[in-house]
């Protein structure tokens, strides 16, 4: 057995679709497990805050989602950029399901962001950096949608979509510096991977579970629109045929 | 290889003097968004002095990129973007002439009406010189990111909106320098870190928009 490992097996949309049709009622209770006990020790174990009090517990949503957001973004950039230099399909097809997701948290963090601001800052939005920056992300997500949707050739608009987020992702270190350059009061980062974390271990604790939690989540809706899309886009294919023919 | 940038920018430019109307409408436009802020936020001289850089540069930046949207739609409905991108010459060449010729009718008047502009927001003299050096600076990098969005939206029916939401937020860093460095020398400040930065910016601009360019207008004809 001195096979090497093949690294398109799953490139082809019917081996992709029966290996995630495998994989997404597994995810989905991941993610359903863990949301519940990352939410269940970050509302109810975790202690008060000194400074914040309660309020602050709306991190356990709000910094999972932001770096969602821009995890996400990289993960659409280099699969459109797959799909575009490979003519990959389904990479192509996985950086469309990517994007409204990304979106989604990016919108998330925003909103819980808004939130948090409102007790502890006393105002619902300040242009800081990293509030401007993740709504310029917004934009961007918005953008790459807009152009895949407005290109009714599918080919034409996997390819568009992969030079603008290969343009954005290389523009984001530009725009996140600039605008940090532009204005800053936000807190310090709380976590980072050289300090010690400043946080109450079961903070952390329920920050992680919801943080695997929304990986979940991300994994199972991206793998579930991306089998829409295969389907959609192999209509005519002998294995989307012999699907049909078993349901 | 100079000669076809040459001939796509001298024939941009002739194309131009034919309609000259159309060719200075972003002016018009640049001038009348201008000169609606004072009607909108209030015609105090302070006020005015305060949010004139910013003004004048977003204002420039929506006039380049509502004039960019046609820079590629011409020469795509009569097939001759086609025979640009056949004959040989590459994309890169061909699309950072048509951003020098976007540049050259739409850009540089934009920066020599400035002053005027400059005038109407009551200016001080060393910040209106800052502007007019960050207009400079920042403009080519507005075509260049433009010329961009009209090739990935070549040929669609939004084509003009959509092209706006693409490039803003790419052009957001030109923004900040640009109208920072007025701010800096309002603040008695030395602009030179803004400029160094906007220059950069510029480089870089320049030697990767058109690559991009090329590929998205390569991928648009396909």
């Amino acid at each position: 057995m001195s096979q090497s490992i093949r690294w398109f097996t799953f490139a082809a949309p019917s081996r992709f679709y029966a290996l995630t049709a495998a994989l997404n009622p597994w995810l989905w209770a991941l993610a359903i497990g863990l949301a519940i006990a990352g939410l269940s020790i970050g509302f109810l174990v975790a202690p008060t805050d000194a400074t914040q009090g309660d309020s602050y517990r709306i991190i356990f949503i709000h910094v999972p989602a932001a770096w969602m957001s821009m995890v996400l973004y990289l993960a659409m950039a280099s699969w459109a950029a797959l799909g575009w230099m490979f003519n990959a399909r389904m990479a192509s097809m996985l950086a469309r399901a990517l994007a409204p997701t990304g979106a989604l948290f990016t919108f998330l963090a925003l909103w819980t962001g808004s939130f948090w601001g409102k007790p502890t800052w006393g105002t619902w939005w300040v242009w800081d950096a990293r509030l401007t920056s993740e709504l310029i992300l917004l934009f961007l997500y918005l953008g790459f949608i807009a152009l895949q949707s407005a290109i009714d050739d599918v080919v034409r608009g996997d390819k568009a979509g992969a030079v603008l987020a290969i343009v954005g992702a290389v523009n984001v270190p530009i725009i996140y510096f600039s605008v940090k350059w532009w204005n800053t009061l936000h807190q310090g980062a709380t976590i980072s991977m050289t300090a010690a974390p400043k946080m109450a271990q079961t903070m952390l604790l329920a920050m992680l579970l919801m943080t695997l939690a929304f990986w979940a989540y991300a994994f199972a809706i991206v793998f579930t629109r991306a089998q829409a899309l295969a389907l959609e886009r192999e209509r005519d294919a002998e294995w989307v045929r012999v699907l049909r023919a078993k349901a | 290889m100079a000669l076809a940038f040459g001939a796509v920018y001298l024939r941009d430019l002739r194309l131009a003097l034919r309609r000259r109307v159309e060719a200075l409408l972003p002016v018009v436009f640049f001038v009348v968004a201008v000169s609606l802020f004072p009607l909108g936020v209030g015609p105090e001289p302070q006020t005015l002095r305060q949010i004139a850089a910013g003004v004048v540069w977003v204002s420039a930046l929506l006039a380049s990129m509502l004039s960019v949207t046609s820079l590629y739609a011409g020469d795509h409905a009569d097939g001759s973007l086609e025979q640009m991108m056949l004959s040989g010459h590459s994309g890169f060449e061909i699309a950072a002439a048509k951003a020098a010729a976007h540049w050259t009718i739409t850009g540089a008047p934009l920066v020599l009406i400035a002053p005027l502009i400059g005038l109407l927001l009551d200016i001080s003299a060393p910040a209106l010189w800052t502007l007019l050096g960050s207009l400079l600076l920042g403009t080519p990098i507005l075509s260049l990111l433009g010329g961009l969005g009209a090739a990935l939206t070549l040929g669609l029916r939004s084509a003009g909106v959509l092209l706006i939401l693409l490039i803003l937020p790419l052009a957001i860093p030109a923004l900040i320098f640009g109208a920072g460095a007025v701010g800096a020398v309002d603040a008695g400040q030395s602009a030179s870190g803004h400029f160094s930065l906007l220059g950069a910016l510029a480089i870089l601009t320049a030697l990767s928009a058109p690559l991009a360019t090329s590929f998205a207008l390569h991928i648009a004809l396909e």
